[in-house]
């Protein structure tokens, strides 16, 4: 085992907490969708830091396919939040 | 490198990032945390980096912390400064500040326990060690896959099936996001700097975006890379101000909107018309329908990228010019109502 995947593991597990954290005390639904991408990061870091198998030896391919089809679709999921975002705004500005 | 300087370099790095992420999500200020967040994602493909990862790093650096960051900060730019403090005054008296206090410390104290499992499982994991099945029955397949990168192999062969199924989430992404009305009005024409910066870095984009697709076949690279970069092409476009940011319009831009999943769909029922299985790609053209849906999901890509950060349905011409004139009409009548 080497130290360098239990380091990026572990910060990836704590990472995750502290984003989840931030989406569920936060006010502000901006810095909750921050919150959540944050968590994401964690898990991703979580994924690539199981990949690895050391210097000079070949990662594990398949996490890291995984983690690039997190990382577009986490853009898009937080894309369509921010739209929802600025609309709830308008309608809140309208009353 | 020797191996303790290389640790010392593991521990700043991941100190940086838990530090970062720390600030992003501490404070109440919307600006700060976004800026934060852009610069927790660009140390964060630094590692992915250290983790040999280099397409997740380049990945990261464009789509993670560049495009997320300019959708997150035109979103905070879009809004009126001090709006995110209207519910501070919320906690009036001290039974309330208490329960949230209380409720604080309760999600802080699961938050902690849920990092504590996962850290246990991880450990759990790294201990049994990697089971290698997979990767070696990637790298025998290598050969087949019509690319040598294993990461676009994984992506456009063996696992196409979720590349597929991930154009479609775009899809239904921006499909929701024209469902939410117009387009944000667009921004300030662009000084003479910043205007010359754009005829420069505009091209070198498109450039970088066409050598990331072909590149992607056999080194870090890819569609997902080169659709980041044609995006942020017309990001830079809108912020300087032009009126067109290179995206078509009408039936055009929804035949882009759809290329990715369309091309995947067409080759996918061609070759089992043909008496293959859906995807299965015969070895002889496999690195051919990869470049082919790679194109296509690359423009797919860009266009759905770049209408989020417009924010809605871009307004074509005539319909622009038919709202104007609307406009106009409306303000000459209020003008004449209040003349008397």
């Amino acid at each position: 085992m080497m130290t360098a995947q239990w380091l990026y593991g572990l910060t990836g597990c704590l990472i995750v907490a502290l984003g989840l954290r931030g989406a569920l005390l936060h006010d502000s639904l901006l810095q909750r969708i921050v919150a959540i991408n944050v968590m994401g990061a964690g898990v991703f870091l979580l994924l690539i830091a199981v990949a690895y198998r050391g210097p000079g030896l070949a990662p594990d391919p398949l996490p890291h396919a995984l983690v690039l089809t997190g990382i577009v679709v986490a853009v898009s999921a937080t894309a369509l939040a921010l739209a929802l975002v600025r609309r709830l705004h308008a309608e809140r500005d309208d009353d | 490198m020797n191996t303790a300087s290389l640790l010392v370099f593991d521990a700043l790095l991941m100190l940086t990032l838990v530090g970062l992420a720390w600030a992003a999500l501490a404070g109440s200020d919307e600006r700060l945390s976004v800026i934060l967040f852009i610069a927790f994602g660009l140390v964060l493909a630094v590692a992915w980096a250290r983790l040999l990862a280099p397409d997740v790093a380049l990945a990261e650096a464009a789509i993670g912390a560049g495009l997320s960051g300019a959708l997150l900060l035109s979103a905070v730019g879009s809004r009126p400064r001090g709006a995110s403090r209207t519910r501070a005054s919320s906690m009036q008296n001290h039974t309330e500040e208490g329960n949230t206090r209380v409720l604080q410390w309760t999600i802080t104290l699961l938050c902690a326990a849920l990092a504590g499992i996962l850290a246990w499982a991880l450990l759990h994991a790294l201990d049994i060690g990697p089971t290698d099945m997979l990767p070696q029955a990637i790298s025998a397949n290598l050969a087949t896959s019509g690319v040598s990168n294993p990461v676009t192999a994984v992506l456009l062969n063996f696992r196409a099936y979720d590349t597929l199924l991930e154009l479609a989430v775009l899809l239904a992404a921006v499909l929701g996001i024209f469902a939410l009305g117009p387009a944000t009005p667009g921004y300030q024409p662009a000084g003479p700097v910043f205007d010359g910066l754009v005829r420069w870095l505009v091209p070198v984009l498109i450039l970088t975006a066409g050598y990331l697709l072909w590149v992607g076949a056999h080194a870090p690279g890819g569609a997902f890379q080169a659709g980041a970069m044609l995006a942020a092409a017309g990001v830079v476009l809108r912020l300087s101000g032009r009126s067109s940011i290179g995206l078509p319009n009408g039936l055009t831009l929804r035949i882009v909107m759809a290329a990715g999943v369309g091309m995947f769909l067409l080759v996918g029922l061609t070759l089992l018309v043909l008496g293959r299985p859906f995807l299965g790609y015969p070895p002889a053209w496999a690195g051919t329908l990869i470049l082919m849906i790679e194109t296509a999901a690359m423009l797919s890509i860009a266009a759905t990228l770049l209408l989020a950060f417009h924010g809605g349905r871009p307004k074509s011409h005539a319909l622009a010019a038919r709202t104007e004139s609307a406009n106009a009409a409306t303000s000459n009548t209020c003008n004449e109502e209040q003349t008397p």
